[in-house]
């Protein structure tokens, strides 16, 4: 597992720890004193470093290779998942996976952004970045879903709607735009998640929902802090310092009261833990979509409308 | 039926004329225009009398470039003389996310243009033909979207709803308003609900993609209209052309993401000359404005 620089002095505490009580099992010496000592310390560590973590630390943890994608997480939340492919009109787009499966006992419809497990895969699937046809397919499955009656979990975890020539000239503009307008008018629970990019346009193309929530170390911007620093500064090295200048991170998306929630993590990220993130996420679909599942679908639209609305900084 | 409602609502609008409004006079608009007896056409190159381009609506009579245009210059060009009622002047900006010196460019342009943002919206007629308008003025933070433009577009959409008027927007914008982080982004979406709302109750709305429209406003409104047009030559796309060759390393041909691209491409209904603008609206509108036709 590839660590992040921040985190090495709990990494090397840890190892520490396990190297002592490797000892003390070979060599029959009783250190569990000084082991249990070393563990609160580390124990202190992780909460000091992972607690204070800055908008950049969590973009690296956001952007980690081990990040759990979409098709983790359906595999830990949901069962009996069958991916749909197609948007019945150019292609099918692996940048971003949906199907049908159960939570629970309940038929939802799924569909999230799906960034690669590895090189090979990643070029297949275009390292998460959608084509028009990627938004297209989601389109025709919430459409699907809206007619069958079934909520739609969405997660979000993308860089951006990919720039590409072949994009352009199928229309990566209005695609993301029907996604939006149609989103809104869905006659069905809608819960987004974002769980590790939200990079702008491509990744609210899934995230126009009544609900929308944020892995504790995901991000969710308008543009990405080297895009940003590129541009307001020209200097794509100064990304750091745009991190913090964008409000990018859960926290400050919660203040902002553009999202609904946090999700937490496990501790240092996901990735240690998938089944536990798993666990956390479920447990706020389950309860959010017992909330919604009480409210008739004119009540949901028109709510869902009134937030949008609200959303804005003016005088 | 609801159609047809519309349509009588829009039929009674025209014989009421009980509306007030305030006018943009001839006056205001001259002063938006950059004074000089000759003008170098930046595509070809020509070199035009400024009162010539002033009465082919700004357009090269070599080339047919379409110069940028004021928003009043272009309600001015597009709406019935003396017609134009504004919505929501007032609206400005505030700085959500602290970002430095926002405000300070914000209080610059608008010395700069004598707008609070950058888009204007309000309600005109078209050869009587009562409409709600918004229009993007890209002098303004490149009309870049931020809560202002997204909120005054929204309430002109609602309008639009309300009163049964069709809606038209010209959209030319850099896209999304980067000082305004995710409040920007998010205006997408608030936009774009609006318009579904519009389209629930039936009402018409033409999308007019001037030179140039980006971005996140390609990506929502810009691209929703249910006649999507655009001027001739205009840049119209998502991603910027600089991104699109680091991206793939290579170049792009010269007519990538402009009108004629675009319409080859199938994502325009008409490229439309802006001499014929308004001719081309009023056509529009008058078929639409008795709602459909009536079935038992």
């Amino acid at each position: 597992m590839s660590d992040l620089q921040f985190e090495k002095p709990i990494i090397e505490l840890r190892e520490k720890i396990k190297e002592l009580k490797n000892f003390t099992v070979d060599k029959e010496i009783d250190l569990s004193e000084e082991i249990n000592k070393l563990e609160q310390r580390a124990s202190i560590l992780e909460k000091e470093i992972y607690g204070n973590l800055t908008a950049w630390q969590k973009i690296q943890i956001a952007r980690h290779s081990m990040r759990p994608t979409t098709l983790d997480y359906i595999q830990e939340i949901f069962q009996g998942f069958i991916e749909f492919h197609g948007d019945r009109n150019f292609a099918d787009d692996p940048a971003i996976v949906g199907g049908i499966a159960y939570l629970d006992s309940t038929p939802v419809t799924v569909i999230g952004h799906q960034k690669g497990k590895d090189t090979k895969d990643n070029i297949a699937r275009n390292f998460g970045m959608p084509h028009p046809e990627g938004y297209r397919k989601s389109l025709r499955l919430m459409k699907q879903a809206e007619k069958f009656k079934r909520p739609i979990i969405c997660f979000i975890d993308t860089a951006g709607a990919y720039p590409g020539k072949a994009a352009e000239e199928r229309g990566q503009g209005e695609a993301i735009a029907r996604n939006l307008y149609e989103m809104a008018g869905l006659k069905t629970p809608i819960i987004s998640i974002v769980t590790g990019e939200g990079g702008s346009g491509g990744a609210l193309a899934l995230g126009v929902a009544d609900r929308v929530f944020m892995l504790e170390n995901s991000i969710y911007s308008v543009i990405s802090p080297e895009g940003a620093a590129a541009l307001l500064w020209k200097d794509a090295n100064l990304a750091q310092k745009a991190a913090e200048t964008m409000k990018i991170t859960a926290s400050d998306l919660l203040e902002f009261k553009i999202i609904d929630g946090i999700i937490d993590e496990p501790m240092g990220g996901s990735h240690k833990d998938v089944k536990l993130a798993s666990v956390y996420i479920k447990e706020v679909i389950s309860k959010n979509l017992a909330d919604l599942r009480v409210k008739n679908f004119d009540q949901l639209v028109t709510e869902r409308y009134d937030k949008y609305k609200n959303i804005g900084c003016y005088k | 039926m609801l159609a047809i409602k519309r349509g009588e609502k829009v039929l009674k609008d025209l014989f009421q004329k009980k509306r007030k409004y305030a006018s943009v006079s001839a006056k205001s608009i001259q002063k938006d225009v950059p004074q000089g007896i000759i003008v170098k056409c930046p595509d070809c190159n020509a070199i035009i009398y400024a009162k010539e381009l002033e009465k082919n609506y700004r357009t090269c009579t070599k080339c047919d470039y379409h110069f940028q245009i004021t928003a009043k210059e272009r309600i001015s060009y597009t709406l019935d003389q003396d017609n134009f009622f504004e919505y929501d002047s007032d609206l400005s900006s505030c700085n959500p996310l602290d970002f430095p010196e926002y405000e300070e460019k914000l209080a610059s342009d608008k010395q700069k243009t004598g707008l609070n943002e950058a888009v204007i919206t309000g309600e005109g007629t078209i050869d009587g033909i009562p409409l709600v308008i918004a229009v993007m003025d890209a002098r303004f933070r490149m009309a870049s979207m931020g809560s202002v433009v997204g909120e005054k577009i929204t309430r002109a959409i609602e309008k639009a709803n309300v009163k049964g008027y069709p809606f038209i927007l010209f959209s030319a914008s850099g896209g999304a308003r980067m000082q305004e982080g995710i409040f920007s982004l998010m205006q997408m979406a608030k936009t774009s609900a609006a318009l579904k709302e519009l389209d629930r109750q039936g009402g018409l709305f033409i999308s007019v993609l001037t030179n140039p429209t980006t971005g996140g406003v390609t990506a929502s409104f810009a691209s929703l209209g249910d006649i999507n047009i655009a001027e001739p030559k205009a840049l119209i796309g998502f991603a910027g052309r600089r991104i699109i060759e680091q991206t793939i390393r290579q170049k792009l041909p010269d007519d990538f993401q402009t009108a004629e691209f675009l319409i080859k491409h199938g994502h325009l209904d008409k490229v439309v000359h802006r001499s014929d603008m308004r001719a081309f609206l009023g056509s529009v509108l008058k078929l639409h404005a008795f709602g459909g036709v009536h079935h038992e």
